[in-house]
């Protein structure tokens, strides 16, 4: 289904204004585009982060939809209960309605803490989206590494010194290990591409069992760049292949969007140093010194590619 | 209904097959995983309608309960030792937002190292979670206190979660008598459930879980503190409405000739049973002694308790857990208790049983003993080898 | 709302007026405000797609403005726009 922002424009806000994310944060920016790709009611769980915190400051609350947040690491444990209820109620005829259920986590509670937990939801098989809020740190309490931070990040915990060029290791590359689960629908998506991201959701929301998506979430702050930009640098992380966009959907991986335009040779592939430019917490990489890394991260970006390719020509 | 024997655990899956809940969640766990496994067979032969979930683990297993409950949905499960110490992040979150979660545990020592017998290690280490607390001496009361913990969970002026122990193997796996009730006895005793505002009510849509600061925080928690005080009344109520339906009294906390008594000795669970065989053998010798089983721990009876020992001589707290570096937990309780009793008696403190020792007949006779001789410590082991 | 008693409380601290933090207004956070052009705006709504504080006011599919009560003043809707119908100028300038 193909979404247009003027038909779009008189869905409901599921998510208020009001909340305290920071200025020119994309999480609410996802997370809207997820919600409105949602032509069913939805009932949502959300793990510990930012987003959660910034948009539930008791006694308010931006959320229009039923809610619930338990801890960190349980958000796909936390809505697999729901969805559980609802099955035992619509089982005894307690309740008719046709119901979507969706999750949402940072990197932190996706990559890290809360991995076990959506590893046994996915594997259990729960209807549910859960969608990783991707900032690659724990930016809720103020930018340390996670596993989805990129090789040479700097964070408050894989500090750029004389001596290490902040973060040593590359991400976990969760979404294929999530794929790995064979499960109905995944997908990679950015904010800067709507109607790509929009489609995925409703597909993962639709797919009648677990659905994941990981969402790159450019975050001002941790990122070190201007509020301004988020919408470009999310594009950037996609036009220079650091973050393709691709689906999973019933064994079947594909390219979508700008990455497959890059693919097929109709679009540039821009080089990984506009990428490091653009952002503070790569700062340092520009030294000579460390010249060495950003030609490993572009290494590695390249080698990712490659093999993203030879899996969507399967 | 005739009498059947079944164990600790197959009692509590009986009740909740009576019961059906719309949700179980539950992870496995040596003592408490015939439960599980029970009432896993009902869902197979579809005796009940439950939707049931074995979670990966006993943090997402609450995480599901505590997911399904605001949903809307009547919601058991059941866990024991290191699974309930992994539960104990979101057994606050459960008690926070007041869902009515019903969980048996079947008490087991904690490791390590690691043991898989019974002590109480891991009930009293979620003392303090915002749950209410019974404990069960035999099979009989495994199956009477999760019949009744739904009523008092759910009850609209508790709104609580509640665990009803047992203890592992000594009675989860023990072969006793047991009488059980109608399923329809059992079905309008504990009557439909009504959610209040559930997630699933897409008309009135509810945040769960805010973020509480200096503001709030406080506000929530002193309505638990309330809702915990509301408990009390209506655990006795529920026990005295259960007694109508099943003819057994339950109290929550009992006395054993304690009435004309100078010497009593205080438990929970099952050595309350072995208690009672040492009261009657030293009244055989015509020694004034009595016991005391505790069934509801948490909120604790101070003025049940004082009531109950005000007077003695000479009371011994027999804990199977020790708060290291202090007490066991029951004892600095009970103390408080009788902290304003005008007759105060000698208070001691035993810590025995743990990671499974026996306790022995004439190893308890020793403790009265040395009630009567005032011989002992504040803090008294009993049964380890120094 | 503040100041309310434990027995004023929902319990289990649910917040039962969905979509209330409405009444927080943000907009006060901002130190650059976006300003839009009537004359070149297309309506496309790529602001209001990409805000991140639901404050592009849309009527009937067309851009009537910028919601300054809770518009924390990011930028990225001046960003955005192709036509480049808002500006982004210094508060109190």
């Amino acid at each position: 289904m193909s979404f247009t922002l003027k038909e779009l424009s008189h869905s409901e806000d599921r998510l208020t204004e009001g909340h305290r994310l920071c200025a020119g944060c994309s999480e609410s920016i996802v997370a809207r585009q997820v919600l409105m790709a949602s032509k069913k009611p939805v009932v949502v769980a959300n793990a510990t982060g930012c987003f959660e915190v910034s948009t539930t400051i008791y006694p308010f609350t931006s959320w229009n939809v039923p809610w619930i947040h338990s801890a960190f690491e349980n958000a796909p444990a936390s809505i697999g209960g729901v969805e559980a209820t609802y099955l035992a109620l619509k089982r005894k005829g307690k309740i008719t309605e046709d119901i979507n259920f969706l999750a949402f986590g940072g990197d932190g509670a996706t990559y890290d803490i809360g991995f076990q937990a959506l590893s046994g939801a996915i594997e259990r098989g729960h209807r549910f989206l859960y969608v990783c809020l991707n900032n690659e740190a724990y930016m809720n309490t103020g930018i340390q590494r996670s596993g989805a931070t990129g090789r040479g990040a700097q964070t408050t915990t894989c500090p750029a010194g004389t001596c290490v060029p902040g973060k040593k290791e590359f991400p976990k590359d969760l979404t294929r290990i999530i794929i790995a689960h064979d499960l109905p629908y995944a997908a990679q998506a950015s904010p800067h591409n709507w109607r790509d991201l929009m489609e995925k959701a409703e597909k993962g929301l639709e797919c009648g069992g677990p659905a994941f998506m990981n969402v790159v979430t450019p975050c001002p702050r941790g990122w070190r760049f201007d509020p301004a930009l988020t919408i470009e640098i999310s594009r950037l992380a996609v036009e220079t292949c650091i973050w393709p966009l691709y689906e999973f959907e019933k064994g079947k991986w594909s390219l979508t969007g700008e990455s497959k335009r890059i693919a097929e040779g109709k679009k540039e592939k821009r080089p990984v140093m506009d990428w490091i430019k653009s952002q503070g917490r790569f700062g340092h990489l520009l030294k000579d010194k460390w010249s060495p890394v950003i030609e490993e991260i572009q290494a590695n970006v390249d080698k990712k590619w490659e093999e993203l390719i030879k899996l969507s020509q399967m | 209904m005739e009498p059947i024997a079944l164990n600790g655990d197959m009692a509590i899956a009986h009740a909740w097959r009576q019961i059906d809940p719309d949700v179980v969640a539950s992870y496995p766990i040596t003592p408490q995983t015939i439960i599980v496994e029970n009432y896993a067979e009902f869902v197979a032969n579809g005796e009940v309608e439950t939707e049931y979930v074995c979670a990966e683990s006993e943090h997402s297993a609450m995480s599901l309960c505590i997911g399904a409950s605001a949903a809307g949905g009547r919601v058991a499960t059941a866990t024991a030792s290191a699974g309930l110490a992994f539960m104990w992040e979101v057994l606050w979150i459960a008690s926070a937002m007041r869902l009515p979660i019903c969980m048996s545990v079947a008490n087991r020592a904690l490791s390590g190292p690691i043991n898989i017998q019974c002590d109480h290690s891991d009930a009293m280490g979620a003392r303090d979670t915002g749950w209410i607390q019974l404990f069960g001496e035999n099979v009989q009361e495994a199956y009477d206190n999760t019949v009744m913990s739904f009523k008092i969970a759910e009850h609209s002026g508790v709104r609580l979660p509640i665990m009803t122990c047992i203890d592992g193997f000594i009675v989860t796996h023990a072969l006793e008598r047991l009488e059980t009730l109608e399923t329809q006895v059992v079905k309008d005793f504990v009557g439909p459930y009504q959610a209040v505002r559930p997630l699933l009510d897409l008309k009135n849509p509810t945040t769960y879980g805010p973020f509480s600061q200096t503001d709030y925080y406080f506000e929530h928690k002193y309505q638990i503190m309330e809702a915990m005080k509301r408990a009390k009344p209506v655990v006795k109520q529920v026990q005295k409405d259960y007694a109508k339906i099943s003819g057994r009294e339950h109290s929550i906390i009992e006395g054993y000739k304690t009435e004309d008594a100078d010497y009593v000795i205080m438990a929970m669970g099952s050595t309350a049973g072995t208690l009672r065989h040492v009261v009657d053998e030293l009244r055989h010798e015509g020694k004034k002694v009595g016991s005391v089983k505790l069934r509801l721990f948490r909120p604790f009876p101070f003025d049940e308790v004082k009531e109950m020992l005000e007077g003695k001589k000479g009371v011994a707290v027999m804990d199977r857990a020790i708060s290291t570096g202090s007490s066991g937990p029951m004892f600095p309780e009970v103390r408080t208790a009788l902290y304003d009793a005008v007759d105060r008696p000698d208070i001691a403190n035993y810590v025995y049983g743990l990671g499974g020792r026996d306790v022995k007949i004439d190893e308890l006779k020793g403790v009265y003993k040395q009630l009567m001789t005032k011989d002992h410590d504040m803090v008294n082991y009993l049964g380890v080898r120094p | 709302m503040a100041d309310k008693s434990s027995k004023e409380l929902e319990p289990g601290a649910m917040i039962c007026e969905a979509g209330n933090a409405r009444e927080y207004k943000t907009g006060d956070w901002r130190s650059k405000r976006p300003e839009v052009d009537k004359e070149k705006c297309t309506n496309c709504l790529f602001c209001w797609i990409y805000c991140p504080d639901n404050s592009i006011i849309v009527e009937n599919e067309k851009m009537k403005g910028i919601k300054y009560s809770h518009c924390k003043g990011c930028g990225i809707c001046a960003n955005q726009c192709p036509a480049k119908a808002i500006t982004m100028i210094e508060e109190g300038a």
